[in-house]
């Protein structure tokens, strides 16, 4: 397809995933539903394409997220997660 | 840190600088109407629509300090069968408007007055975020110490020479060090070869004052430096990593 070089991890998708989210999701600390990882979900590995995005696993490459904008919805699926944790401010 | 909850809105970006950087590299610098600013190292959202509908849209590291006004500067290399980054060199001329939102991203980000000692690592096009962290610290006034390791395959792929080596020579505390993949000019005075332990070893911050890494660059310069960095005893809380490549298909 195309190439360009731009982010290719989880901080390319913070915008798409801000259509969704009321906060900045970089931070958030995910964990692996296959491997156990756990690590910020910016450091996940980063598959898009026009319409949708997905996230991988960097330790074994799972699938952990996938994004997908129709235009009439917004389309999430973290089966590949087993927990998003979001620290609040200054915690 | 988590940031309140604000929409983000696609905004009107008009474009008032485009810049040569180097023979396959441009800077753009665009004013959009309702920008806030940002931290060094964020990002922001360009959208591209064409006349039938089309719309691509890209992640760019922004290259301008913070506290720039409504200005937005990304820094754009050429690749050849790319979708965006032909029209973004090729196309845009100061007077357009793009689309764009943002700022994003706050994870890959340092400000003044967070700390370091620093040690930015670059690989190609991966030196446009860590720039914005210099300048950020030229701008303030900031003294952390700084070293940035630079690694480009000739010296004319190094991006912001000029720009870098002014910073380097004020004598604040930044140590600039390019390194050479695929050539070595004559009277190169830089390091050349892959970055590996020995040049971080050589070049690197004290391990015991706790510094902070940010590496950024292709996929695999990111996990071979950061396994280095592992494996030299740096905190790895605190090696922070961008990568930056070629888009693919989902897969």
């Amino acid at each position: 397809m195309m190439e360009e070089n731009v982010p290719m991890d989880g901080n390319a998708a913070m915008g798409r995933l801000r259509d969704l989210f009321a906060v900045d999701l970089s931070n958030a600390t995910v964990t692996c539903e296959t491997c156990d990882r756990e690590g910020p979900l910016a450091e996940l590995l980063f598959y898009g394409g026009p319409v949708g995005i997905v996230l991988r696993c960097p330790a074994c490459d799972a699938v952990n997220l996938r994004f997908l904008d129709t235009g009439r919805a917004l389309n999430l699926d973290v089966r590949g997660l087993k927990r998003v944790r979001v620290g609040r401010t200054g915690a | 840190m988590i940031e309140a909850g604000r929409r983000l809105e696609w905004l009107n970006a008009r474009v008032i600088e485009v810049r040569v950087e180097n023979f396959q590299v441009k800077t753009i610098v665009s004013e959009a109407s309702g920008w806030t600013d940002h931290a060094a190292g964020q990002h922001v959202d360009i959208r591209l629509t064409a006349p039938d509908g089309y719309q691509a849209q890209r992640s760019y590291s922004i290259a301008n300090a913070p506290g720039d006004g409504q200005r937005v500067g990304i820094t754009v290399q050429r690749v050849d069968n790319g979708e965006v980054s032909p029209f973004l060199l090729d196309e845009l001329r100061v007077g357009d408007t793009i689309e764009l939102r943002g700022p994003i991203g706050g994870y890959f980000t340092w400000e003044p007055g967070d700390g370091g000692p620093l040690l930015l690592l670059a690989g190609g096009s991966g030196v446009v975020p860590l720039m914005c962290m210099l300048r950020a610290r030229a701008k303030a006034g900031d003294l952390t110490p700084v070293t940035l390791l630079y690694s480009s395959r000739s010296d004319r792929h190094i991006i912001y020479r000029e720009e870098l080596d002014r910073l380097a020579a004020a004598g604040d505390g930044f140590t600039l060090v390019h390194t050479l993949t695929h050539e070595r000019p004559e009277r190169w005075i830089g390091e050349t070869g892959l970055i590996d332990r020995p040049m971080l070893e050589r070049h690197g911050p004290d391990r015991g004052a706790n510094p902070q890494s940010f590496v950024c660059g292709p996929t695999p310069f990111v996990e071979a430096i950061a396994n280095h960095l592992v494996a030299l005893g740096y905190p790895g809380d605190r090696i922070k990593t961008e990568r930056f490549g070629p888009s693919g298909d989902v897969k």
